[in-house]
């Protein structure tokens, strides 16, 4: 999961797609009710959610000209409502709704574990086919189509992966805390890293952390194993971040003596 | 006798249905500088993206090499107006001026040699060879918009399609997309500029006035006059 997480997670830092990814995380939540009720796989009800979510968004989008991020907000507490709505009509299922929110580590199946394998792989197979024209989508939407790529297809691809990712992670987290393990090692990798490549190994490996000291922290002070883990990705990000200004402030300061010592040292002109 | 590289038979461009700018009428040939100059909102960026291919026209013919825009990325390269998300990207000046080559090398092409000469000659070209390692977001303003210029570059297109390339540039960095152009041009490549700045015009083969139409377009010494330069800033700029 926190490998699945990492390699999502950084495009989902690079292009700012934050919104609608813990939009699709709460959005998967009626599906999945819906599953239980219907005694089928919550994945499949999550995947349901997802399609028809974005296929909502979209909608919205072109055809109605509202800005994406209304459309974005109108699907999630949509949809969340919906979820809840579900859960309420059976009272076996009011239970289960903590399990979905914040995810049941302690059960987590072989099969589960699995399926989160498969979905790895196949995201880094096509995280390595896609990588072209997501760098470019990440700098520039118009850089896409003018590359010989098609934004649209692209922009899908990478949207499908953050929505495989939530919805292959939720049964180990759970819907609402999914997005802290997309975000927050993503945006500790952001803080060091000079190159994608090594933006998402730094992520994989603030990631993998947070799990183990995140479960760490929950058997031994018997505290919830998702919440601890994701508030465990944050406070690995928090911590970086310090380290990360604590050596932007020495660079600046060497920067500044050097420039003491030696005024003119350089000749060329910074525009 | 030169061929044409791009040409608009009374193109219209817009969003959608809505019309932005119309009655565009081009026919430029290779070595030939178009520069589009009007306010904000005058239809300079509509019409380049039109040119681009990345927003279909409203109604009028355009082809550019040929072929409808769009359709040959290997041989056109745009470069947008304030690619602003390179503020937080880890990606190294290198890297960002490598994407230059992604319209000849598709998904799968290994970058070669070859390529990897042409984006070192690029940054060299574009005066940002030394910051070739450091990441993009620790530049500054002028010196992400020369690593784009880089990426630009890098493309070897017969086209360029610039949206005010001198942007957040002082004015060396002026003078350098002006020797860019010029260089480009006698190699034989079109260039479309747009420009709030009258003096980027001053090389330019014809000059387009905009102002959600076409106010004047001519050599720089007739689309230039105050009359024209009245209607499109509703007042007269220093020369």
């Amino acid at each position: 999961m926190a490998l699945t997480c990492a390699v999502t997670g950084t495009f989902v830092v690079l292009r700012g797609l934050s919104f609608i990814g813990d939009a699709l995380a709460h959005g998967v939540l009626p599906g999945i009710a819906a599953a239980m009720l219907l005694g089928v796989s919550g994945m499949l009800g999550a995947a349901v959610s997802a399609a028809v979510m974005m296929s909502g968004v979209g909608i919205i989008n072109r055809r109605l000209r509202l800005s994406g991020d209304t459309a974005i907000g109108l699907l999630f507490v949509g949809m969340l409502s919906l979820g809840v709505l579900i859960s309420s009509r059976s009272l076996s299922l009011v239970g289960d709704l903590e399990e979905i929110l914040f995810g049941d580590l302690a059960h987590v199946e072989w099969s589960t574990i699995s399926i989160q394998f498969i979905a790895l792989l196949g995201l880094a197979i096509v995280f390595a086919i896609c990588r072209r024209p997501f760098l470019l989508l990440s700098v520039d939407e118009g850089l896409v189509s003018t590359s010989g790529f098609s934004a649209k297809i692209f922009h899908n691809v990478m949207m499908a992966m953050v929505a495989t990712t939530v919805i292959v992670s939720f049964t180990t987290v759970g819907t609402l805390l999914v997005m802290g393990m997309l975000i927050a090692p993503a945006a500790t990798g952001a803080l060091f890293a000079h190159r994608t490549s090594s933006m998402i190994l730094i992520a994989a490996l603030a990631g993998l952390a947070s799990v183990y000291f995140g479960l760490l922290a929950s058997y031994h002070y018997d505290l919830a194993a998702g919440a601890s883990i994701v508030l465990t990705a944050v406070i690995l990000f928090a911590l970086a971040a310090i380290v990360s200004e604590v050596q932007k402030f020495r660079i600046r300061r060497n920067d500044v003596d050097h420039e003491q010592e030696h005024p003119h040292a350089h000749g060329h002109v910074h525009i | 006798m030169p061929t044409t590289t791009i040409s608009a038979d009374h193109l219209c461009v817009g969003y959608g249905k809505r019309p932005v700018v119309e009655g565009v009428t081009l026919d430029m040939r290779p070595g030939e500088l178009l520069v589009l100059i009007g306010t904000n909102g005058s239809g300079k960026s509509t019409l380049l993206k039109t040119l681009a291919g990345l927003i279909n026209p409203v109604h009028g013919g355009l082809h550019l090499l040929g072929k409808h825009a769009g359709q040959l990325p290997k041989r056109v390269a745009y470069l947008p107006q304030h690619p602003v998300s390179s503020h937080t990207l880890p990606l190294q000046v290198r890297d960002v001026v490598t994407m230059g080559r992604f319209a000849h090398l598709g998904l799968f092409k290994p970058v070669t040699k070859d390529d990897q000469t042409i984006v070192e000659e690029s940054m060299r070209r574009a005066g940002i060879e030394e910051q070739a390692n450091k990441p993009i977001r620790d530049l500054s303003g002028g010196q992400q918009q020369r690593t784009h210029l880089a990426q630009v570059l890098a493309r070897q297109a017969e086209v360029l399609l610039l949206d005010e390339p001198t942007a957040g540039l002082d004015i060396n960095g002026r003078n350098l997309v002006a020797s860019l152009i010029a260089a480009e041009r006698a190699r034989g490549v079109t260039v479309v500029m747009a420009t709030h700045e009258l003096l980027d015009a001053e090389h330019a083969t014809s000059v387009m006035l905009l102002a959600q139409r076409v106010v004047a377009v001519g050599p720089p010494d007739v689309a230039l006059r105050d009359e024209f330069l009245r209607q499109c800033f509703g007042f007269t700029q220093p020369h």
